[in-house]
């Protein structure tokens, strides 16, 4: 039983939340954070000084709470344009679970305490990097660039490219160019993954608002720009064994990958306007997410690797 | 204004009231471990001896 006062009650003011934990859950963007969690868990492993496993595990929880927090505040601002796309219609504020004001506080309370923790527990850089993140995706991307401009998932993606660098930073304490390299991956990653999806989900795009590039540039000059940032992921991917940072199988592994991720392009490229199914494109999505994975995963069975070989005795 | 009332909860309001105060309580209990653990961590065993 709740007590409360008739006064509040009358006015309308109270509204008995039937939201669960695993509506707030929800809010924190699971899939999303399982991305963040191994990307900065590959940033953390790959810098050269060994740093306690307890402190690592630390790190990588206030990480994976500040890009959820982030989402929070995604789903708060987004709450209106989430209603009108079918994608999003069933997250926990367009359906009602959660109100918008209890998204607002779960978001800022969840980015102070992993922000904090992890200033306090491991370093303040890397506190510092995943505050600029929070901020860079709940106010830079979600609030300004998404509603203004094609190019809003081109500069965003930057705040999806960041967390190897928090990951790196929390074991170094500083920035290098191995973790610069990480970064440009994801950041260059970004517009053909997200733009293979908007290609095929355009219609939800348009209802809602949103000026995705295909609504704005329309869909073959995405189809060329999607090949054009392909074109650049590949051999950035390359780079850390062309730059010496990995072994040479790391490099096969991402010269592979690499090629793959231009044919599918390409297969986008040469798309026919007239393809209502987007085969192409549906295929170049779900390519471009095993991609990033096996290309994190080779660069940290690589830096395992070269870990346990440096160790004495071996 | 000093007259108050309660209100009794419906069966999915008492339900999502205690699933969002176990996972509370376990994030409270959770964060309470990591500073414990990480303060030995980071200063040293002694600090349970009051020794610095």
């Amino acid at each position: 039983m709740a007590l409360v006062e008739k006064r509040t009650l009358d006015e309308g003011g109270i509204r008995l939340s039937e939201a669960t934990a695993g509506d707030f859950l929800a809010l924190l963007k699971p899939r999303v954070m399982s991305l963040v969690v191994f990307t900065a868990f590959v940033g953390l492993m790959a810098a050269p000084v060994s740093i306690n496993p307890f402190i690592a595990v630390v790190a990588i929880l206030a990480i994976a709470i500040g890009a959820g927090a982030s989402g929070a505040l995604n789903m708060w601002y987004d709450a209106d344009i989430d209603a009108v796309m079918t994608r999003t219609a069933k997250r926990p504020v367009p359906s009602g679970r959660v109100l918008p004001r209890e998204a607002l506080a779960f978001g800022l309370v969840l980015s102070l305490l992993s922000v904090m923790t992890l200033g306090v527990l491991v370093n303040w850089v890397s506190a510092a990097l995943l505050a600029f993140t929070i901020f860079f995706y709940a106010v830079i991307y979600t609030i300004w660039l998404k509603r203004w401009t094609p190019q809003n998932i081109v500069i965003g993606g930057a705040a999806g490219a960041f967390p190897p660098v928090v990951g790196w930073a929390a074991a170094t304490g500083s920035v290098s160019l191995e973790s610069i390299i990480l970064f440009l991956i994801i950041f260059l990653w970004t517009p053909p993954h997200f733009w293979a999806l908007a290609l095929f989900k355009s219609g939800d795009y348009e209802r809602a608002g949103i000026p995705m590039m295909p609504n704005v540039a329309g869909a073959a000059s995405t189809r060329r720009q999607i090949f054009a940032y392909t074109l650049l992921t590949a051999p950035v991917g390359v780079l850390p064994w062309l730059l010496g940072f990995t072994s040479l199988a790391y490099g096969v592994v991402a010269i592979a990958l690499g090629l793959g991720f231009i044919w599918y392009a390409w297969k986008v490229l040469v798309m026919p306007d007239s393809d209502r199914t987007m085969k192409p494109a549906k295929a170049l999505f779900g390519y471009s997410l095993l991609y990033l994975f096996v290309i994190f995963a080779a660069y940290l069975t690589d830096s395992v690797v070269e870990h346990v070989l440096a160790m004495p005795g071996v | 204004m000093n007259e108050n009332e309660t209100v009794t909860l419906t069966e999915s309001q008492r339900k999502a009231q205690r699933s969002r105060s176990i996972a509370i309580g376990l994030g409270l209990a959770l964060l309470v471990v990591i500073f414990y653990v990480a303060t030995i961590i980071k200063f040293g065993p002694s600090i349970l001896h009051g020794a610095m």
